[in-house]
């Protein structure tokens, strides 16, 4: 971060008073306290996972999009059948690009959309019965593993009951049939809409199969949804360091993984935001502890691994982990040089999602770019000041209703995998289990921080500081590209990616120097228009 | 595979939809309202269909689409939206500033029952409406009709809260267009302009969702039919309703608010329609036929004529939305082609109907099918069953179009992966030779692919 010089960043109270002058005083008021000008040497706080104003441009999206669409989406042996009118289901059907590898046999849902698309008579005369026959019909022709039920947002107000549904058809059907109470309403954001999805998951499958893999270093992966192939490419790396991946929740993944992953020896979280509770509800209830990893960044991927190969302290896979990291590393050398010269110094900002916000910062610095403004369109507290806010969390009355599970102590399967001897041993050796620090104290000085960030706020840093890119989702696209600003969406990675690990990185790099680049960029301006420059210049320089 | 559970066994179903072939009703309100100069349509319920709809019309258009919500979270969901939407319409005002807020309902607040028209008033009431503003609104559940009901009615809502008649004629008709693209509007307007006729157009998507790239994004783009526009309407001498699902029902409401009679014809889609389209717009306005516009056609008629060979009884399954299957399903019968199947997610009985009358004679065994279960893993059955040699419909049939290997026309909404529907048109004689030349090129690159190398041909 060292080659950002001092005046790019012009002093952050300033730019934010100028972006707070256009709202009504009390939306001004709100959004001053999601807003902060990053000074990581000072206590900081932020508020967030809080209502959106109403009438201001969001980006985010609801619960019901964050339970079916991005943590049963990926799944793909479970019919996911949407209890509502037709354009929730629609609306969630393939538009998230989870790859999955079902491989020629396997069941593969996720090309499919499910809906029992409700009708003005279910909602006056209720919708259980048409759930009924639809989850019969559904298992007439396809014969599934299992049914998930989604509730959209009507279904809660006219008092169907989806959970009983599911049980009297699952008593009926011998088949795992569970519903998830995740209407739109619910919650803020996405993120409520996670953590329904999560419980059910653990309530309704996790534990119910045994059987313990083969392998000596057992691992489930936490939070990271295989947008583009990033899974494939993580799972890749895992197989050559040796460790055996039970379960990913849930890119790339199947019920049957989720059953089995109270066997694993170490939970790695990838999303925070999206599934810190399941690796500790697995911690409290089996015994399995966890730790924070990032495999965005060819950097953040080494050490990751390397904090793994510690916490098994075995020295084969410790010499494997090296090998492989070696074998990576010279072709993110090679694409790192060639593409610096065009990158270097340039800014990027990001508002995305619960964690790529902070997973991206370091693979931008990798090739010499700072994110001078970043946020989260639906992450909490913690996932910006980190874990140590936690205990002081207040739940208020939008999170009072988004159930939390209550664990104990599994009375057969509770086995601590390591001693608390043993984990302090590992906390010395500067292994860190179970610790987040959240986005904050790795942004420089008078950068951005911005929860929920809504389209005016957007056009105000744009305005501001012309970064060479802004990283956001589809519905920021090309708000910002007309602008004459690059654009890069870190949702769906522009249909291009995977990014994870070392050879996502690679790809990276290269997609950044074509963004940031690419010749369109200069021929905005017709030779015949002499007004002055107002295509995108790049701050840094 | 990527369809690998779909069986070629057809079972009965009256209670699950799978693989939709229709949206819900605010994705159209939304998009109709952003025909209008000026305009940002409100979605009053919870974040997610907003989010939904807004996300789906820009992967479509590759542009900004700029929409509000009313953020509904559990307590305005007991406690009704009002609040919500007051203040919503108090920001946007003040924050983006647009002339026009276009509200529309989601399945949530029309459940709760929430009186948006009363809303509405109480935000003009309370000075939240500035001077020379508008809020107006129509009511979208979701559980009624498709995609289609709610572009409809957002046009009846445009109709009942600006059209008015002075009692003075103005020589000028109105064209009320059924959900087309900007492409599409803004041939129209070209057409109309060539044959003389004064015509306001609405809504009209064109130069607001094809706005082009200046470095500068304009957050209301030039173009949309203008307040003053509208407000004419009611003057207008005659309408003319293209589609009759979209526009029917508004027309109607025209003429009973300002008398202004009307007429119900298809979308200008093919030969036959667009036929249909310009002696309707003739007879209307009173004026002859330009020579520009009968070349044009004798264009089409003579690619027909060279290319015919191809077209002939190509079996083709088409789906989507009722007032472009009518003129296609038309279309392909002047082709010479088979379709065979056809399939709209949207209910109304005249699409049956009128799908029979056209295929009476060509193809009187057609499977033909809307409404609750019309379906594209129904429709995909029924190609497994007994294949065709062309696909057309959104980008969704390209997964069917890639497991049955059968040449893939896109055409409809969503369209999420390839670009030109915004720009180049389908509507109108122009329209349909690109039509023309998209399914040729389909027909004879597979030709091409699949032809023995000794019966590969240099020309065609
Ligand atoms: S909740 Fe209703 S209005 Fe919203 S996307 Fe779903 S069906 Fe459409
Ligand atoms: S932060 Fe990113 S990875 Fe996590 S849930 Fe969101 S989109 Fe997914």
């Amino acid at each position: 971060m060292e080659n950002i010089k001092k005046e790019v960043l012009p002093d952050g109270e300033m730019v934010m008073e100028d972006i707070l002058a256009k709202y009504p005083p009390k939306v001004a008021k709100k959004r001053s306290k999601s807003i902060v000008p990053n000074d990581s040497s000072r206590e900081q706080s932020i508020q967030s996972n809080v209502r959106t104003v109403p009438g201001i441009i969001t980006q985010r999206g609801c619960c019901y999009a964050g339970c079916k669409g991005v943590v049963l989406g990926p799944t793909r042996d479970i019919i996911n059948l949407t209890h509502g009118p037709i354009g929730c289901g629609f609306f969630s059907w393939l538009t998230r690009r989870n790859q999955t590898r079902p491989g020629p046999e396997g069941d593969n849902y996720m090309p499919y959309c499910f809906s029992t698309d409700m009708q003005d008579d279910n909602i006056v005369f209720g919708g259980e019965k048409k759930l009924k026959e639809a989850i019969q019909e559904a298992y007439d022709i396809f014969h599934p593993k299992a049914i998930g039920i989604f509730a959209t947002c009507p279904v809660g107000l006219i008092g169907d009951d989806i959970h009983a549904v599911a049980r009297e058809m699952k008593e009926k059907l011998g088949i795992n049939i569970f519903g998830f109470s995740c209407e739109g309403y619910k919650g803020v954001s996405q993120s409520a809409g996670h953590h329904i999805a999560n419980n059910q998951i653990f309530k309704h499958v996790v534990g119910l199969d045994d059987k313990r893999k083969k392998g000596k270093f057992l691992i489930n992966l936490l939070g990271e949804y295989n947008i583009g192939g990033d899974a494939f490419l993580i799972e890749d790396l895992f197989e050559r360091c040796g460790l055996t991946l039970i379960s990913t929740f849930s890119g790339n993944s199947s019920i049957e993984q989720f059953a089995n992953c109270h066997t694993a020896d170490l939970n790695l979280v990838m999303c925070h935001r999206s599934i810190n509770y399941v690796a500790d509800m697995l911690e409290k209830k089996f015994g399995i502890p966890w730790m924070k990893i990032n495999f965005i960044g060819a950097n953040a991927s080494a050490v990751s691994l390397r904090q793994i190969g510690k916490y098994f302290n075995d020295k084969e896979l410790s010499r494997r982990i090296e090998k492989v990291i070696a074998e990576e590393m010279p072709a993110v050398e090679e694409a790192r040089k060639e593409v610096m010269p065009h990158t270097k110094g340039k800014l990027a900002m990001i508002f995305v999602g619960g964690s790529r916000a902070h997973h991206y910062q370091g693979l931008f610095a990798e090739i010499g770019m700072s994110t001078i403004a970043a946020g989260y369109e639906f992450a909490h507290k913690d996932d910006y000041e980190g874990r140590k806010v936690l205990p002081d969390l207040k739940v208020d009355a939008d999170s009072r209703n988004i159930e939390e599970l209550v664990v104990e102590k599994d009375p057969e399967r509770y086995k601590p995998r390591k001693s608390q001897e043993e984990l302090n041993k590992l906390k010395k050796a500067g292994v860190r289990m179970k610790e987040y620090d959240g986005m904050m104290p790795d942004m420089v000085k008078n950068s951005f921080v911005i929860d929920d960030i809504s389209q005016h706020e957007t056009e105000m840093l744009i305005a501001k500081y012309k970064p060479a890119v802004f990283c956001a989702g589809i519905k920021e696209k090309y708000t910002v590209q007309k602008r004459g600003v690059p654009m890069k969406q870190l949702h769906s990675y522009d249909y291009g990616g995977p990014f994870a690990v070392f050879k996502g990185a690679v790809n990276f790099y290269r997609e950044m120097d074509r963004t940031i680049n690419s010749k369109v960029w200069g021929l905005i301006k017709p030779p015949w228009d002499s007004s002055p420059e107002i295509t995108a210049t790049f701050g840094s320089e | 595979m990527l369809l690998r559970h779909t069986p070629e066994e057809i079972k009965e179903r009256k209670a699950l939809t799978v693989n939709p072939a229709k949206m819900c009703q605010p994705i159209g309100a939304m998009y109709a309202a952003l025909g209008i100069h000026g305009c940002m349509p409100h979605s009053h319920g919870s974040q997610g269909c907003c989010a939904y709809h807004r996300s789906t019309l820009t992967r479509h258009y590759k542009e900004p689409i700029m929409a509000a919500t009313s953020s509904f979270t559990e307590g305005s969901s007991v406690f009704g939206g009002q609040a919500n939407l007051v203040q919503a319409i108090n920001n946007m005002f003040t924050i983006y500033n647009p002339d026009i807020i276009a509200v529309h309902t989601t399945c949530l607040s029309e459940t709760i029952g929430d009186d948006v028209n009363q809303i509405c008033q109480k935000a003009r009431d309370d000075g939240k409406v500035p001077e020379g503003k508008h809020v107006i609104h129509c009511n979208t559940p979701s559980y009624v009709g498709s995609h289609i009901t709610g572009y409809s009615n957002m046009l009846k809502g445009i109709i009942k809260y600006f059209s008015k008649s002075t009692g003075i004629k103005k020589d000028q008709m109105n064209i009320i267009s059924g959900w087309v693209e900007p492409s599409d509007m803004k041939e129209i307007k070209k057409i109309a302009k060539e044959m003389g006729i004064k015509i306001v157009l609405f809504p009209d998507t064109s130069d607001i969702l094809d706005a082009p790239q200046t470095g500068v994004h304009a957050f209301y783009p030039k173009g949309g039919t203008t307040i003053p526009e509208l407000i004419s309407t009611g003057d207008s001498k005659f309408s003319l309703a293209l589609g009759e699902f979209a526009t029917d029902a508004p027309a109607k409401d025209l003429n009973s608010k300002c008398k202004v009679k009307f007429k119900t014809i298809d979308l200008p889609i093919g030969l036959s329609a667009t036929d249909r389209f310009i002696v309707a717009l003739s007879n209307a306005a009173d004026v002859d036929v330009p020579e520009c516009i009968t070349e044009e056609r004798g264009r089409l008629v003579d690619i027909i004529t060279d290319m015919q060979q191809y077209f002939y009884n190509k079996r083709v399954a088409l789906f989507g939305d009722p007032d472009q299957l009518i003129p296609l399903t038309e279309l392909l019968v002047d082709l010479d082609m088979k379709p065979v199947y056809i399939l709209s997610g949207t209910s109304g009985k005249v699409f049956v109907r009128r799908i029979k009358e056209i295929l009476a004679e060509s193809v009187p065994n057609a499977k033909v099918k809307n409404g609750a279960n019309a379906d594209l893993f129904l429709l995909h059955q029924w190609i497994k069953n007994d294949p065709v040699d062309l696909i057309i419909g959104n980008t969704y049939g390209k997964y069917i179009a890639r497991d049955e290997d059968i040449p893939f026309l896109r055409m409809g909404f969503p369209i999420l992966d390839r670009v030109g529907h915004s720009y180049f048109p389908t509507v109108g004689y122009a329209g349909a030779m690109r039509v023309l030349e998209k399914i040729l090129n389909l027909l004879m690159d597979r030709q091409d692919r699949d032809s023995s190398e000794e019966s590969f041909e240099l020309v065609m």
